[in-house]
């Protein structure tokens, strides 16, 4: 009997000790995912904003919980929208990207796409981004990005059906076999015609962009 | 007492695995050790919670329980005791029967599979199983190994 005593206190350590040094440790860059299984795409190319006639578009690649896609999203796209998008001049096509590295990114993909279901995937965009203390806390943000779902007029009813049968998981999965294929390593990625965009990514940049893709148009 | 030993064991093992859970779902774990991407959606879905609290966090109750009735069923003097083995069935079957009900909501309203919850759910079964043959095994089968 003592033997099995022995057996529980080597196994409750083992466990704890365990338990405190996942506890401990910094988040461990994710090993290598195995293969993404072709997604069942439904053709869906991502979520856009402004004319179908502008004569540019920038596709984005984007993760909700990235710090810097907040930072581009609340500083520079106020300003895209009001100086490039609202006047015709050029259309934006989001794309998701959620990194692995980071816990509830997919999880607000999936937020953003159920509000896409209802309209309202930009300002569920916009809530995500404006309001990102969420990313910070480490926290379960469930009852947060319901919250923002209430505070944008989402019927939460078809709101909760679609986050927990994870309706558009396999949009998510082709958006980021997409992104893999056309080379994005990091968040935000900018493609400009298909093309990568190394610029600095700032509305002035943009609006430069812009202008000299609408010359060359012309 | 060997079948009393492996059910103290396993609810041991089933107390670290539901204790992970919660430390994660509170927040003290950075990412679950899942191999799928399964495991955060089932952990950040509403069906995570009961009546406030994390679903994680019964676990951890109920494996405590579980676990300290089991100690007690090993000490001699409750060995023959047949009140150790009826709460523990008792508990045992109300954690089998939560168990089938979250399994149930992974298969078929999430869709979705969370490996550790996996690792619980089969630690509850072999609990219950062994906790019913216990509940019927002879009462001098009990007592011989004293």
């Amino acid at each position: 009997m003592k033997g099995f005593y022995l057996l529980l206190v080597a196994v409750a350590v083992i466990g704890g000790g365990a338990l405190w040094y996942q506890s401990q440790r910094s988040a461990a860059p994710p090993a290598p995912s195995a293969p993404l299984p072709v997604a069942a795409t439904d053709a869906f190319h991502g979520f856009t904003v402004g004319s179908d006639s502008a004569p540019v578009e920038v596709t984005e690649y984007s993760d909700f919980e990235c710090p810097f896609c907040a930072s581009f999203a609340t500083v520079q796209m106020p300003v895209i929208r009001e100086q490039l998008i609202a006047t015709g001049k050029l259309r934006w096509r989001f794309r998701d990207f959620p990194l692995p590295s980071h816990q509830y990114s997919r999880y607000a993909a999936m937020a953003a796409q159920c509000a896409g279901e209802q309209g309202k995937f930009w300002q569920m965009h916009d809530q995500l981004f404006n309001n990102h203390q969420w990313a910070q806390t480490g926290k379960n943000p469930r009852s947060t990005f319901r919250d923002f779902a209430r505070a944008i007029g989402l019927d939460l009813d078809k709101y909760d059906a679609c986050m927990d049968g994870q309706r558009y998981a396999a949009r998510l999965d082709a958006s980021i076999q997409e992104g893999d294929a056309l080379g994005v390593r990091g968040t935000p990625s900018f493609f400009v015609k298909g093309r990568p965009y190394t610029g600095r990514g700032t509305s002035d940049d943009f609006k430069a962009l812009v202008d000299s893709l609408t010359k060359k148009h012309k | 007492m060997i079948r009393r030993q492996a059910l103290v064991l396993l609810t041991l093992v089933g107390l670290l695995v539901a204790t992970y859970l919660w430390l994660y779902k509170i927040g003290v774990l950075g990412q679950l050790q899942c191999g799928t991407g399964s495991c955060e959606f089932v952990q950040a879905s509403r069906y995570a919670e009961l009546f406030g609290l994390p679903v994680a966090l019964y676990g951890v109750g109920g494996y405590a329980a579980l676990f300290a009735v089991g100690l007690v069923g090993l000490q001699p003097r409750f060995t023959a005791d047949r009140r150790v083995p009826r709460v523990f069935a008792a508990l045992s079957t109300a954690g089998f029967a939560f168990t089938l009900y979250l399994t149930a909501i992974e298969l078929f309203v999430l869709h979705a599979i969370c490996r550790w919850c996996v690792a619980s759910a089969v630690i509850m079964t072999i609990v219950w199983l062994l906790s019913i043959f216990e509940l019927r095994a002879p009462r001098s089968g009990n007592t011989s190994t004293r």
